[in-house]
């Protein structure tokens, strides 16, 4: 017998038609799981040997009541944003920010920073080509506070965890912070601070790269190869931070969190911000955190501004930046984004 | 013999990129250096943005992500 053999089309209709149908079975999927969390946790939490109303057990029950949703929302979350971002690219959204030299460049550069892909080992090369493609210092800020400070994955759990009201509130307030800290470094004219080799620098011309022409189930692809890094890298985030969640959920009393995080203690907010700066993990890491505090009546401009800071300045950011900015530039950087994020957690603990 | 250059910072992706390379330059046999830029000032004087990023002899082919497997084929046997 012989066989047919041809070289399988780039894209053949079938193997498109078998990508929409598994995309759309996933996510039916995904969703109905999602519909069933509680029955499962409480299921789960009923095999411990302890009381379910004790300490131990609200804490078991936040446990595995939090890491299904928190993995199933990020793979969801995750693989739309995978998708979303691969019709924007670094070079894109350089050529589009270099011809904008006006007041609007920095909220621009907040949007893309959300929009563009791009990962922090790369922050380097990027912001040279940046700097060097003649976007002025601040915008290029701008670029760099939004990425991470209102990325999509700390959004989607913020709405999934804590409610759409408070997720809402954090993007407008994260992407003011990167807007206007991005536009008040501009106006200090802190060029002098880059490294030395950074201003001498004529980076070369961007590589003359033919436009991608990319399928639909190329991008698919692209969502779901995002899924497998990005969840295979946080998960053992998630799990620490649902554990110190669970952790609070069950046993730290609600006078003791009303003392230390409440909106009479002024100085809660301050802490908050020296506390989260060093502390390093992802945003999927935090939020559960963010749930616990908030469930024990922490005041939400303290609970804002630890996350803020957590997610928007991590210390292995800096350390990489180090290669480009001086160390005053990156104390003066740190030291304006964490004013706009103080500035938010008093706005907040005032208001409410 | 064409030399192929890997930009990346050495995350894992840019790992993963070097290996594709040599995997692909040895099952079509073609005679392949590999070579690896790990310096961020090299890897911008390159015009590389996004890393992991690709030349094929000194001609910049891709920037930004894992190369595609039928891509990456054909840049080497041009």
């Amino acid at each position: 017998m012989t066989v047919q053999t041809h070289d399988p089309a780039p894209h053949s209709g079938a193997a498109d038609w078998l990508w929409y149908l598994g995309v759309l079975v996933a996510g039916v999927a995904l969703y109905l799981l999602y519909g069933q969390l509680i029955p499962i946790s409480e299921w789960v939490t009923a095999l411990f040997p302890v009381a379910r109303d004790s300490h131990t057990g609200e804490a078991i029950a936040f446990f595995f009541y939090d890491v299904p949703k928190v993995l199933l929302l990020l793979t969801g979350i995750v693989f739309v944003t995978g998708v979303l971002r691969s019709w924007f690219s670094p070079e894109k959204t350089r050529a589009i920010l270099a011809g904008k030299r006006e007041i609007w460049g920095y909220p621009l550069a907040a949007l893309l920073g959300v929009a563009t892909p791009f990962c922090s080992c790369s922050s380097v090369p990027l912001f040279i080509g940046f700097v060097s493609a003649g976007i002025p210092l601040g915008v290029t800020f701008s670029f760099l506070i939004a990425g991470p400070m209102v990325g999509p994955v700390g959004l989607g759990l913020l709405y999934g965890l804590v409610g759409w009201q408070i997720a809402t509130v954090y993007l407008v307030f994260g992407f003011t912070i990167a807007t206007v800290a991005g536009f008040v470094l501009g106006r200090m004219g802190l060029e002098r601070y880059l490294q030395d080799w950074v201003r001498e620098l004529n980076a070369g011309p961007l590589g003359d790269l033919p436009e991608e022409r990319l399928t639909l189930v190329d991008r698919l692809k692209i969502g779901l190869e995002q899924v497998r890094e990005i969840v295979g890298k946080v998960w053992i985030w998630v799990l620490i931070g649902i554990g110190i969640g669970a952790a609070i959920h069950g046993y730290v009393p609600e006078a003791v969190m009303l003392r230390i995080m409440g909106g009479e203690a002024w100085w809660s907010v301050p802490a908050a911000v020296v506390v989260g700066v060093p502390m390093y993990t992802n945003a999927a890491g935090v939020i559960p955190i963010v749930e616990a505090l908030l469930g024990k009546g922490a005041a939400l401009g303290t609970t804002l501004a630890f996350m803020m800071s957590v997610i928007a300045l991590s210390l292995p950011e800096m350390i990489i930046l180090k290669q480009v900015l001086t160390l005053r530039l990156i104390a003066i950087f740190i030291a304006v984004v964490s004013a706009g994020i103080l500035a938010t957690g008093f706005l907040f603990n005032f208001l409410m | 013999m064409k030399t192929v250059t890997v930009y990346g910072p050495g995350c894992k992706r840019c790992e993963t990129t070097e290996a594709m390379v040599k995997e692909a330059a040895l099952r079509l046999g073609i005679p392949v250096a590999v070579e690896k830029v790990t310096d961020a000032r090299s890897i911008a004087m390159a015009g590389v943005m996004s890393t992991p990023g690709i030349s094929v002899d000194g001609k910049l082919v891709h920037a930004g992500g894992l190369p595609d497997a039928a891509k990456l084929d054909g840049w080497l046997r041009a």
